[in-house]
């Protein structure tokens, strides 16, 4: 199809476009949802049968380095919601500064995310012939469990450093864009929905966050 | 329209889709929803004769109670991927990808799908998905039958299982973007005048079926890539020696492969839903209530998944409950079918090649039904599990429902695809010939079913020997049935009588422009003013219907005006 200008040829017009392609990320969001839920349901189904040993299981994860990352994420939310206005302003320099602040934010989040994770490894959490959870006190029942919650931590802070992965991707690629000055007032639809995806993987945080590493903190 | 058949356009071969551009790069680069369409024709046509051939070998293997065709181990091998290749590389994509995908722009007059690239990306994605599964099956192929139950799949099974895990998890994504794209072009890219109850129920229908491939197909992904997890990283999900359940695999399994049962039906009611009204001359009985039924089906399929699983262990009430949920999924496929019997009675019926696969659909699909009713009983399923009935009844619904309608469908809209008619005397015998041949080969297997042989078992007793003989035989009729139509189907690309723009001739959209369409479908923006499969009032196609537009029960289809 032919494009002129900002307009795809197979539309009408741009605010057809806008509604094609906003409607088409919420949709894509929903499928996301549905792909997360498996592993939530895992989660429910694997804690709910075996409560205190994902306690203890949960107490090795760092809860200061979750929530330093839980605050990088919502800032990043915030700085992404500024970027999506500002390109609605058509302010290009607010655009790209907002752009590179929600870029560095996640960098650090993945950052903060490897460190974490090469400490697991380096502990023997990871699930495998070489896994080791001291706290069972040999008990074979808990050490199986809690490999199951770290199946679950791994499975989804991974499924999840991996939405971010392609997040950092697609601010990425609007920064460029943003820098050749392609977004406008009257564009910037893709701002807008690369900001959709952005939020939705920040909310998928804020619940990992307190299913990981907050079920034993109330003691 | 307003161009009408004899306009000066015609005399020179026009441009249209086909011959615009020349050269392979003008194909696999391609953003033109049709183009595309005939890519996914010509991967799922391959996988088609692939998974065909695995069906071959299985009944010439099935001819003696000993078997001696191949080893048990190869047999294991052969109905998994019989089973693998047919669903996930054939039957999912079949009619939403190649027709869907061809006909949904321009039934609802639009230029392309909202998201061309995206639409391609798909079709590559299909076929990353499927080297996998060629992979797998070429390095000594996967032997856990198709639903991957665990723990036999992610802990014991010594077959390729992760590669074929990982090409359905990918292939999951065509489904996913494919139906993306349909809801999205289905909201925001209909014609002027093109509203929700004047699209055409294959449009309706492809609505739905997008429906479960957004809401579906993320959890079979998620679900196969738990089993690659648990096989290459020991994750312990579903392990019962790390504290895992066996049986949530099996839920979130079914979760999505019952309802992609619907992802195979809902299009191949919609393809019939064109073609008995179109054939019949008569407008489709009670459409709001079609178009209904398919949401209806699409809802309640994803509530149903439990009844795979009556003999699985589960609690006897959420047996009851999905029980009763299972036999609530037939009321829209009944009324589905008295839909269509009704818009037959007192039509203008033709019998051209379309019609009768329509109408084998509707037989086969009431048997399949039927019996998916017997299977949805508790007591009765407890007897007939895993038995050869089970294997009848999807089958009368898998290949005697969708893909009687793909074929149909290919006849119906063949001319619009290729500009070329399909010759109509060999093509109603091979109709008929397929009819045959898929009753004598899964007929026997309801009885063999009932009398207590199992499914994925290499031999049998000797007693079951006849019935077995006799589905063999009728393998052997289908395939002719099979090969007849992929024969004269390339045959007419070069040889076929031209097609003019309306053959049958049909109320939608798609007829209104040039077999076959040029690239942006439309020579300008169509402007729908009229109701569906009105054929009695639509003198711009030569239709004026005998009786005044007011016969009984067909509700707004025939109120003159819009309702909007």
């Amino acid at each position: 199809m032919q494009r002129t200008g900002e307009l795809f040829g197979q539309f009408q017009n741009l605010d057809q476009q806008r509604e094609a392609s906003s409607l088409g990320m919420w949709v894509f969001l929903i499928t996301e949802v549905m792909f997360f839920g498996g592993l939530f349901l895992a989660y429910t189904i694997n804690r709910s049968a075996y409560p205190a040993v994902f306690a203890m299981a949960s107490r090795e994860l760092d809860v200061h380095l979750g929530a330093l990352n839980t605050g990088v994420l919502i800032l990043s939310s915030f700085t992404m919601a500024m970027a999506v206005w500002s390109s609605q302003q058509g302010r290009k320099k607010q655009l790209i500064a907002f752009l590179i602040a929600t870029l560095v934010l996640g960098g650090v989040f993945l950052g903060v995310k490897y460190v974490e994770w090469s400490a697991k490894f380096h502990h023997h959490l990871v699930p495998g012939s070489s896994f080791a959870f001291p706290e069972a006190h040999g008990d074979v029942g808990t050490i199986a469990h809690a490999q199951l919650f770290f199946s679950l931590y791994f499975g989804l802070t991974g499924l999840h450093a991996l939405h971010m992965i392609v997040g950092v991707g697609l601010l990425t690629w609007l920064l460029i864009h943003a820098a050749r000055g392609r977004f406008t007032a009257e564009y910037n639809t893709p701002v807008e929905i690369c900001g959709l995806y952005w939020h939705f993987v920040d909310i998928v945080w804020i619940f990992l966050f307190p299913l990981l590493y907050l079920i034993d903190l109330h003691r | 329209m307003s161009s009408q058949a004899a306009s000066p356009a015609s005399t020179p071969p026009p441009l249209n889709y086909l011959n615009a551009h020349y050269g392979i790069r003008s194909w696999l680069l391609t953003t033109d929803h049709k183009r595309i369409a005939l890519l996914y024709l010509a991967s799922v046509t391959f996988f088609f004769i692939l998974g065909g051939t695995f069906a071959g070998l299985i009944r010439i293997h099935l001819l003696t109670p000993r078997g001696y065709l191949v080893t048990p181990e190869t047999y294991n091998k052969l109905f998994t991927m019989h089973g693998i290749v047919m669903i996930f590389f054939f039957l999912i994509p079949s009619i939403p990808a190649v027709l869907g995908n061809f006909l949904i722009p321009m039934m609802i007059g639009a230029k392309d799908l909202a998201f061309p690239k995206l639409n391609l990306l798909s079709w590559y994605i299909y076929n990353l998905g499927a080297l996998f599964a060629l992979f797998a099956i070429i390095n000594g192929g996967v032997d856990t039958g198709w639903t991957f139950y665990t723990p036999f799949s992610s802990l014991y099974s010594n077959t390729s299982v992760a590669p074929a895990a990982i090409g359905i998890f990918i292939t999951g994504f065509t489904s996913i973007l494919t139906g993306l794209n349909f809801v999205v072009t289905i909201h925001t890219m209909r014609a002027p005048g093109m509203t929700w109850f004047r699209l055409p129920i294959f449009v309706w229908a492809h609505y739905a079926t997008s429906v479960i491939f957004i809401l579906g197909t993320p959890v079979i992904a998620i679900t196969l890539l738990l089993v690659a997890l648990e096989r290459l990283f020991h994750f312990g999900f579903f392990n019962p020696a790390l504290g895992g359940d066996p049986i949530l695999f099996q839920h979130l399994f079914w979760f999505y492969s019952h309802p992609a049962v619907y992802i195979m039906i809902l299009p191949a009611m919609g393809v019939v839903s064109e073609i008995i009204p179109t054939l019949s001359r008569k407008p489709l009985f009670g459409y709001p209530f079609v178009a209904a039924a398919s949401m209806a089906i699409a809802v309640i399929g994803f509530f149903v998944w439990a009844h795979h699983m009556f003999v699985a262990g589960q609690s006897p009430y959420s047996a009851l409950v999905f029980s009763l949920l299972s036999y609530m999924v037939a009321i829209p496929s009944a009324v589905k079918v008295f839909n269509w019997v009704a818009t037959l009675y007192k039509g203008s019926i033709s019998y051209d090649t379309p019609m009768l696969y329509a109408l084998g659909f509707i037989g086969l699909f009431v048997v399949g039904g039927l019996t998916g009713l017997f299977l949805a009983c508790l007591g009765v399923d407890v007897h007939v599990h895993d038995t050869y009935f089970v294997i009848a009844h999807f089958h009368y619904i898998m290949v005697g429902g969708a893909v009687m309608a793909y074929m149909g469908g290919l006849h119906f809209w063949w001319p619009k695809i290729t500009g070329r008619m399909y010759p109509e005397s060999v093509a109603r015998v091979a109709a008929v010939i397929l009819f045959v041949g898929f009753n004598l080969t899964f007929f026997p297997q309801f009885i063999l079913g009932y009398l207590g042989m199992p499914r994925r078992y290499h031999n049998y007793p000797p007693e079951f020997q006849v019935f077995n003989v006799m589905s063999t035989a009728g393998a052997s009729i289908l395939a002719v049935g099979y090969i007849l139509p992929m024969i004269y189907f390339i045959w007419s690309m070069r040889y076929g009588a031209v097609a003019p723009r309306n053959p049958w001739p049909g109320t939608g959209l798609e007829w209104q422009t040039p077999s076959p369409p040029p690239t942006e479908n439309f020579e300008k923006t169509p402007v729908v003013t009229w109701e569906p499969y009105d054929f009695y009032n639509r003198p711009d196609l030569g239709l004026t219907g005998p009786e005044p537009p007011s016969p009984p029960g067909s509700g707004p289809a025939l109120s003159p005006a819009g309702d909007d």
